[in-house]
């Protein structure tokens, strides 16, 4: 019989809420990225879409436009804004850790073994960008509300 | 007649008096060989301050249920056999005392990201064909045992020792690999035990394979398919720091570290 060795928690893996609360602040900005980045994405190839209507005339421009103008419109515009500013800060965090930079220098382990790459620094990041979205959709929908 | 083994038994059946508290463990059975079928049985065991996770399931292995499944060697981190998950986390079953828990009943499973051999015995075929992969080992053209000078060594300063030193402390319990994220959808990633194990070697200044092993891991299951979610770390027991490796290491594939 031949050995299975590729066994996958699969979509569990990424989406159980308790990988957060075991995995810290880290596993949720990850998963956030992800859900940032697939979000932001649906909405620019929407957001061509929406605004190819210029080609059809004013009229069906000014009714494309229309669709944003209710609640639940500035509800959504206010998540893409949230979405917008996370991935965006985020993403500058990730680039900088990715480089190498950030993440502590190596040397000998020593007992409790706290790991470097896990830092502070990292972490205020993840809170401060946190902070930013919640201001920006905040802002935003005091603009929109308005 | 008499107990065959009185000496052994007795040993066997020394359960600590002194003891006043007692955890609940749930341990989740199956065995993929036989059928599908998977349950948790819960035992009670004695338990004193010092207790560990392993302590407990090799208590029930000797006076409740000898059939529990359960790999584990030398009870003292350093053999890499007896990682489990403890309560939902990975962690090694011989250095997670009971009462560091805080929780009168104590769950443990298999580690996510591996097949089942049978309870809580995974099989780790894939991690070590991976960690195989890199080549963990000093590549050189030439050998510290040389034909006309006998043997001599390849010197190293203690500072480059520092810049690897880290890494080489991994024991391949294989936790990381079960709490990475990217493990639990890519069917090929390398995982961040062996990328770290790469980075060990390419930070070795005695190794002259880097380019050899980069091109391991710079393909598309390779390294870039981490993205810094930290959970190897989170629970790496040895303090290896496999995310602060693979960071170091993208560093320099990338031109920028060294
Ligand atoms: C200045 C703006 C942006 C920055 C700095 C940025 C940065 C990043 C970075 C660094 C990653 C990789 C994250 C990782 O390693 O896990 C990423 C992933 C991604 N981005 Fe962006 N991005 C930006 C804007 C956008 C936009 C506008 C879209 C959609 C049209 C987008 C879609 C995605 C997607 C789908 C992913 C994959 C998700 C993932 O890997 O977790 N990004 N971005
Ligand atoms: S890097 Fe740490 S968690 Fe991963 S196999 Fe090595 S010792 Fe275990
Ligand atoms: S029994 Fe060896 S690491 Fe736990």
């Amino acid at each position: 019989m031949e050995r299975e060795t590729g066994a996958r928690e699969g979509l569990k893996g990424w989406l159980n809420p308790s990988k957060i609360g075991k995995f810290g602040i880290e596993r949720l900005a990850w998963l956030l990225m992800r859900l940032t980045g697939l979000g932001l994405l649906a909405y620019f190839i929407g957001h061509i879409y929406e605004t190819s209507h210029i080609l059809d005339g004013k009229a069906v421009w000014d009714k494309s436009l229309e669709m944003t103008q209710t609640t639940e419109g500035h509800l959504f515009l206010a998540l893409v804004i949230g979405m917008c500013v996370f991935h965006t800060g985020n993403g500058i965090r990730l680039m900088i850790a990715q480089m190498g930079y950030g993440i502590g220098k190596a040397e000998r382990p020593d007992y409790p073994y706290k790991p470097q790459s896990i830092n502070m620094k990292g972490k205020a990041c993840i809170y401060a960008t946190l902070g930013m979205a919640a201001l920006a959709m905040w802002y935003g929908m005091a603009v929109m509300f308005a | 007649m008499a107990t065959i083994h009185p000496k052994l038994s007795d040993e066997l059946s020394q359960t600590v008096v002194s003891s006043t508290k007692s955890v609940k463990i749930k341990i989740k059975r199956s065995n993929p060989n036989v059928n599908s079928e998977q349950k948790f049985d819960d035992f009670v065991v004695p338990i004193e301050k010092w207790t560990t996770v392993l302590d407990v399931l090799l208590d029930v292995k000797s006076h409740l249920d000898h059939s529990v499944g359960v790999r584990y060697s030398c009870r003292q981190a350093s053999c890499g056999s007896c990682g489990m998950k403890i309560n939902g986390k990975p962690g090694l079953a011989c250095f997670t005392k009971i009462s560091e828990l805080d929780s009168d009943t104590v769950t443990v499973e298999p580690m996510d990201n591996y097949p089942v051999v049978r309870d809580l015995a995974v099989n780790m075929d894939r991690m070590i064909n991976n960690h195989k992969k890199v080549m963990p080992y000093v590549i050189r053209e030439d050998s510290e045992i040389d034909a006309e000078s006998g043997i001599r060594e390849f010197l190293q300063s203690p500072e480059n020792v520092d810049k690897y030193i880290q890494f080489s402390s991994c024991i391949k319990c294989g936790l990381c690999n079960s709490a990475c994220p990217t493990m639990a959808m890519d069917k090929t990633f390398v995982g961040p035990q062996a990328l770290a194990q790469a980075y060990r070697y390419i930070a070795d200044d005695r190794d002259k394979g880097k380019n050899k092993r980069l091109k391991v891991i710079d393909e598309s299951h390779g390294i870039w398919r981490c993205h810094f979610a930290g959970s190897c770390s989170q629970v790496c027991p040895k303090g290896v720091d496999p995310a602060m490796g693979i960071q170091l290491l993208r560093g320099y594939l990338l031109g920028i570290r060294d």
